[in-house]
């Protein structure tokens, strides 16, 4: 096993972002990832730019209900809560 | 019992219990457009999938007495709404496949040579990050993502679940859970960056 292998590239590194944000990469990747991310500033920009990516996500509220859909649900409600 | 139930959660199981129609209103203001991707998954229109949606709430209104708890009300909901959708794509005769877990790049090989950035990410204006008009870029990138992708997303990063709490609810693997909000997560940094790149 060569120095080389054990790192990771730039290419390896985007697709193992999901993993290493839920805390789900083993304990040998994360820390080939951390050395990654220590030295590499176009790796750190890419990850900034998922967690801006997820934070942007958040701010969405659910999409709004059109009031036909929900002037539907309710109309089903108040069907059931009459049921004897 | 209802040990697996949060204070808001207790709240609303007692009102929609009490037939209070403020409570069930609140829970399809926060859920419903999420219910319809979740069905999505599973059946080709978005009508059959509303459709589903309002069948699986009077199965809720209907259960809700014997409801104990043992889950999150919410895992509970989306629990049927899936399994329902699930049951009619199968009688649709033309359930949707899995989205395939084929190996998909997350960024274009062609923005690296020899496995390193030749083409590496440029930082995005601060400024117009919170932009009505980028939040809408965000919302229509994930609106046009395919329907498991979007389910994930919606939950993960919109509702602000737990990975947990989306297995759970979607009857996913932990690795299928990922693989679906990685894609998902990429496909909407791409058109953002496409977006706020633009007169760059």
């Amino acid at each position: 096993m060569t120095e080389i292998a054990e790192q990771l590239s730039c290419q390896e590194l985007v697709e193992l972002v999901t993993d290493y944000l839920d805390g789900a990469l083993s304990p040998r990747d994360r820390e080939r990832f951390d050395a990654h991310i220590a030295n590499c500033d176009y790796c750190r920009e890419y990850l900034e730019q998922i967690r801006v990516t997820i934070r942007l996500s958040g701010t969405l509220r659910p999409q709004e209900l059109a009031p036909e859909a929900e002037a539907a649900l309710l109309e089903a409600f108040r069907d059931w809560k009459h049921r004897p | 019992m209802e040990h697996a139930l949060g204070l808001e959660e207790m709240r609303l199981v007692e009102g929609l219990r009490n037939r209070d129609e403020q409570a069930f209103e609140q829970l399809i203001r926060m859920y419903q457009s999420a219910l319809v991707r979740v069905a999505l998954m599973y059946v080709s229109t978005r009508a059959v999938a509303e459709d589903v949606v309002q069948e699986s709430w009077l199965a809720v209104l209907n259960g809700i007495d014997r409801f104990e708890g043992r889950s999150s009300l919410k895992t509970w909901i989306f629990r049927i709404v899936a399994n329902r959708a699930k049951t009619r794509g199968q009688r649709e005769a033309r359930s949707r496949p899995f989205s395939s877990l084929e190996p998909e790049a997350s960024v274009d090989p062609d923005h690296f040579v020899d496995g390193q950035w030749s083409a590496p990410p440029a930082s995005w204006p601060e400024e117009q990050l919170l932009a009505a008009e980028t939040l809408r870029v965000v919302g229509n990138a994930i609106e046009s993502l395919p329907p498991n992708q979007r389910a994930v997303i919606t939950l993960r990063d919109i509702q602000g679940w737990s990975a947990e709490e989306v297995r759970n609810a979607l009857e996913l693997s932990e690795t299928n859970e990922r693989v679906l909000l990685h894609r998902a997560r990429t496909k909407v940094r791409t058109a953002l960056e496409a977006y706020l790149m633009e007169d760059a």
